[in-house]
């Protein structure tokens, strides 16, 4: 009875072993069918955003669409659904394979992906990371919405004005590994203890930038917290599911709101009064530049050394600073005045 | 016993009624072999950048827990029992790796440790399946939640991301320049090692009866509830080490890495040929279906599809796998009832629709 | 043989009456009147006990931080938000009562909630009746190809619902790519609806609980419903019976993706907003209610009423975790030690009543009982 088995075992081995060798053969023909991609002179840019269904994201990657159409490159865009850095890992690999010329991503984690990214540089693609960072030595150029703390200052500014500067606060983050996110908070802390000694921030949860997490995450806080005066949410997921929550529940008026969003989804919560005001800046400027850094690179116009200068199409001229980091401008205050206008 | 003993058919295996080509060749683990032979051979020739090495090289890498949890889990569900706890020992291993690495203990201590942690909640979820009698299905849910909690709850929203250098260029390491990476060798190993003991010893014939008939088995003298204890942590004990993999390749310790990997398992496995009624399976067909999703998954990303097709493909895989040895017996039912016309034979029936623990089929 | 007539047939999980001796009950009429007998079956049964086991999760909560009950929304939250998982349980409750299990809930729910926000979209105007009568519909269909794959293919319900866990999701997946449902694209009175309330209760609320009454009375009185338990308690020997098993599974799978329908409906009118992603995750969620509420995995015993009221304690005890100081990572192992703990009850109590039912039959009265072993 074993013999059988045996024979089928082995023979079932033998086709397995074939499939490898054939797998690697092919390797050994170095490339099937199909173009390599580095062979044509167009450039391929690849956005890889941090998730994907983010509204966000879809902005500033729509951004990145129009400016590589611009100067005639291949634009495609990857992402994983959730925001965690091993799924990102798979997508900057999947790159590496294809010789992509150049990857715009928005990063998970600051040292998770340097060792892929590593992988697609050696193969040849320029890395340019925007919106949120990874560690400055595994990319090649940064490509950053405003300073730090810029954006830290003027969120806790507008939370300190909507509620008499003082009172207690919490903060709705993203996940709790992203740089971005984490960077900024800390920003906020030292900034309160400094300048707002009434205000105390009282609690920070993680919505995961997913809408429903979010959601019953504001919920969470408030039945915590029933003192809370305001939340401060410096991701525009977080802010949007916590205004919709705001706007159902008694504390709408009660609890300020404020953080980072886009016009679009906030703008039904300014005009019913949950929200007063919060903050963005133009996320498809974002894309945009981010795209036009990614050519530079390419072309060898620059090569992410401080004072480097170039050109970014319809947005002018832009040098590279400290750090390899290339600043946007500053963030834009959004209120019920001025909300009409925009369209993102 | 009376006259009929002349025109009853003499007893005989139903696999052995057939020509040897015809039982290699027309095996399910064959046609699963067959599959992925000409999925490779349609990447490699419309799928650009297929053929790349680094192709493999990746694919091997992504691939690799799913290849290792599936050697024991193969063996889990022959016995006629499931595990669906597997994905969250991945994590709760992660997590003790990251946790105990980031407060300062050296890398190869915490692998010992998560690889205990390992064999812990094999052991828990052996003991309850095994002694206290509680069917395999409801302990694994209950211990995937109560796993993938305590990971969560060890690290919170934090991840720790810093290792060693060293140890994160192992895990993606090649051997010398062929493209295989270097998880390739301990995967070599186990599925050999599972390969004997599910073929050549006693303990493997004694999984096989496990899962034809659990009590005839017993009354055998295989030990019923050792086995199954020793087969929940086994598989805990893998599922550990690839989570240390796991950890290191991507060098992110998360409270939910590898959520949903256990469906991802258990699909490979059902795609090789493996009965989820239990008593059937090997491991080449196992191997083989592991290596088909991979290359299906690999392909269509290079091809730019999105990850919801690579799932529908999956899923309708899984369905028509597991559909196909229904049909196919139903077919053998027909044409064995109309060949056996006037004899007082009965061809498999499975009278109730199925749930998990149901009157097993008979041995194909 | 005859003694046994008068044993109390009641569906749930019973222990013995710890009162008169222990196998009396099991073998004569009981003695306690009707109104007693009744009072004495609701307070030993297993729904009783998860209900103080909810009442004084809810009471702790509340001792920790007034606002989980009394402040503004503490009320309207507690019973809103359950209102998903409880539709999914009820539904849940029902196919593994038969035997078999529903792992694409999560999955159908994600395309209902897609779908109701497309039509918002594409068709403006529609009335919202349409639109939830669309979403039964829709995943009625997704849970009639469940049935039809589990009662025809004679493949367990646990690989083909795994299947359809995955084809399902891809399949909102590919079509909502990575778009998402935003609050705005749907009419505001059908937000509205997401907490609107009728004298304080959440009219979403309402929906759950009509759904579990009918449910629950179909299971417990119509012929239909208890065939349900029949087939779900010896599948072998209701087929010898005559009943028509293919047809009542293929209903149980019907009612769950209904059900697991209209919770898509509810999931968008409470959350607002729907992405692609909606549901991942909440079949897992929602067998765990099931089998905390006293339904066994192998089927044949159980109620809705205590798959529901399960429900209802996962829910609440996630959003009293933070209340009461634990942080709600620890959510999830708590369930899943609930989990084990109910099954390992459930193990007990069966044991324990399979040996007193032994003793029962070998006491002749007025000998003394011989120490029978458990035939677990």
């Amino acid at each position: 009875m074993k013999f059988p088995n045996g024979k089928m075992a082995g023979f079932a081995a033998v086709t397995l072993a074939c499939s490898l060798a054939l797998a690697g053969c092919g390797a050994g023909n170095g490339g099937g069918s199909g173009d390599e991609g580095s062979s044509s002179k167009k450039t391929a840019v690849t956005f890889i955003p941090k998730n994907l269904g983010n509204p966000y994201f879809d902005t500033s990657d729509k951004g990145g669409e129009k400016a590589v159409k611009e100067y005639g490159g291949t634009y495609s865009q990857v992402g994983p659904q959730e925001g965690s850095p091993d799924a990102q890992v798979q997508y900057i690999d999947t790159e590496a394979q294809k010789h992509t010329s150049a990857i715009v991503l928005s990063a998970n984690d600051p040292k998770a992906l340097c060792d892929s990214i590593g992988n697609a540089q050696k193969a040849g693609t320029k890395v340019v990371t925007f919106d949120a960072d990874t560690s400055p030595d595994c990319r090649d150029i940064f490509v950053n919405q405003a300073t730090a703390d810029g954006i830290a200052k003027v969120e806790v500014d507008m939370i300190a004005d909507q509620i008499g500067d003082s009172g207690e606060v919490a903060i709705l983050s993203a996940s709790a590994n992203a740089t971005n996110q984490n960077a900024w908070i800390d920003l906020m802390k030292k900034d309160l203890a400094a300048n707002h000694p009434k205000i105390k921030l009282v609690d920070v949860v993680y919505g995961n930038d997913d809408d429903q997490t979010s959601f019953d995450k504001t919920a969470a806080l408030l039945q915590k917290h029933p003192n809370l005066k305001g939340i401060i949410s410096p991701t525009t997921v977080g802010i949007a599911a916590a205004a919709r929550y705001l706007s159902t529940s008694n504390k709408k008026g009660k609890v300020a709101i404020t953080g980072l969003g886009t016009p679009n989804q906030m703008r039904k919560y300014v005009e019913d009064g949950t929200v007063k005001e919060f903050a963005l800046w133009n996320p498809e400027d974002l894309g945009y530049l981010a795209a036009y850094t990614a050519k530079a690179l390419v072309d060898g116009d620059i090569s992410g050394k401080e004072g480097d200068k170039y050109k970014a199409g319809k947005l002018g001229e832009f040098t590279v600073g400290s750090d390899a980091t290339v600043l946007l401008g500053d963030p834009f205050k959004f209120n019920k005045d001025n909300i009409g206008k925009f369209n993102f | 016993m009376s006259t009929d003993l002349e025109t009853t058919t003499p007893r005989s295996y139903a696999s052995y009624t057939r020509p040897v080509w015809w039982r290699l060749l027309l095996s399910r683990e064959a046609a699963v072999v067959a599959a992925l032979v000409a999925v490779i051979l349609w990447a490699i020739y419309f799928v650009p950048f297929f053929g790349n090495q680094l192709t493999m090289t990746f694919l091997l890498l992504d691939v690799a827990p799913i290849m290792l949890i599936a050697l024991p889990m193969t063996l889990v569900i022959v016995t006629g029992e499931i595990d669906l706890s597997v994905a969250s020992v991945v994590g709760l291993s992660s997590v003790l790796l990251g946790s105990l690495v980031d407060h300062g203990w050296a890398v190869p201590a915490a692998m010992l440790v998560a690889l205990l942690a390992g064999l812990l909640c094999g052991l828990i979820n052996g003991f309850l399946v095994a002694y206290v009698g509680l069917p395999s299905l409801a302990v694994t849910i209950g211990t995937l939640a109560l796993f993938r909690g305590i990971a969560v709850g060890l690290l919170g929203t934090k991840a720790v991301t810093d290792f060693p250098q060293r140890w994160t260029s192992l895990a993606k390491a090649e051997i010398g320049g062929t493209g295989f990476p270097v998880i390739v060798v301990p995967f070599l190993v186990l599925a050999l090692f599972f390969a004997l003991l599910l073929q050549y010893s006693a303990f493997g014939r004694g999984v096989y009866d496990i899962g034809l008939n659990a009590e005839a088995a017993q009354f055998a003298g295989v030990s019923v509830a050792r086995t199954k204890l020793v087969l929940f942590v086994m598989t805990s004990l893998v599922s550990a080490f690839a989570g240390i993999y796991f950890t290191l390749r991507f060098s992110s310790s998360r409270g939910d890495n590898a959520t949903g990997l256990e469906l991802q398992v258990i699909a490979a496995v059902l795609l090789g040929g493996v009965s989820i009624f239990g008593g059937r399976g090997k491991l080449p067909g196992v191997i083989a279906g592991v290596l088909l999703i991979g290359v299906l998954s690999s392909a269509l990303r290079l091809q730019g599809t999105t990850v919801n097709v690579i799932n529908i493909i999956i899923g309708v895989l899984l369905i028509a796998s597991v559909m196909s040895t229904s049909v196919l017996a139903w077919f053998s039912d027909l044409t064995a009832r109309r060949h056996n016309r006037g004899r007082n034979q009965s061809g498999p029936t499975t009278l109730a629709p199925a749930g998990v623990g149901n009157p097993k089929e008979v041995d194909r | 043989m005859s003694d046994l007539r008068e044993k109390d047939h009641h569906v749930s999980d019973r222990t013995d009456h710890g009162l008169v001796s222990a196998t009396d009950q099991l073998v004569a009429p009981s003695r306690m009147s009707p109104g007693q007998r009744a009072f004495n079956t609701v307070v030993r049964s297993r729904e009783f006990s998860i209900l103080l086991v909810l009442l004084f999760v809810v009471a702790a909560a509340t001792l920790s931080s007034h606002s989980f009950l009394f402040g503004g929304n503490g009320w309207r939250d507690l019973l809103l938000t359950p209102s998903i998982l409880l539709l999914l349980a009820i539904g849940e409750a029902v196919v593994i009562i038969s035997r078999n299990v529903d792992l694409s809930v999560g999955s159908v729910l994600g395309v209902t909630a897609y779908l109701t926000g497309r039509l918002f979209i594409d068709v403006p105007g529609i009335p919202i009746v349409v639109v939830v009568l669309a979403g039964l519909l829709a995943g009625a269909l997704l849970g009639l190809v469940n049935g039809l794959l589990v009662g025809f293919g004679k493949v367990p319900a646990l690989v083909i619902t795994l299947g359809t866990l995955y084809i399902y999701r891809g399949v909102v997946l590919t079509w909502a790519g990575s778009n998402r449902i935003n609050a705005s694209d749907m009419p505001s009175s059908f937000g509205d609806l997401g907490t609107a309330s009728l004298v304080t209760i959440p009219v979403l609320f309402l929906v759950a609980l009509l759904v579990l009454l009918v449910v629950g009375y179909y299971l417990q009185t119509a012929r239909g419903g208890r065939e349900v338990y029949a087939i779900g308690s010896d599948p072998a020997a209701a087929v010898l019976y005559g009943l028509r098993v293919r047809r009542r599974v293929i209903s149980a799978f019907v009612l769950s993706g209904a059900l697991a329908g209209l919770a898509g409906v509810v999931f968008a009118a409470r959350y607002g907003s729907v992405s692609s992603s909606a549901g991942t995750g909440i079949e897992l969620q929602a067998v765990a209610a099931v089998v905390i509420g006293g339904v066994a995995i192998f089927g044949g015993s159980g109620t809705v009423w205590g798959a529901a009221i399960g429900a209802m304690l996962l829910v609440t005890i996630n959003r009293a975790l933070p209340t009461v100081g634990i942080p709600d990572f620890w959510q999830q192992a708590l369930v899943g030690a609930l989990i084990l703990g109910a099954i390992v009850l459930d193990r007990v109590l069966a044991t324990r009543r399979a040996r007193r039912l032994v003793e029962a039959r070998d006491e002749e009265p007025g000998e003394p009982v011989p120490t029978a072993g458990a035939t677990a």
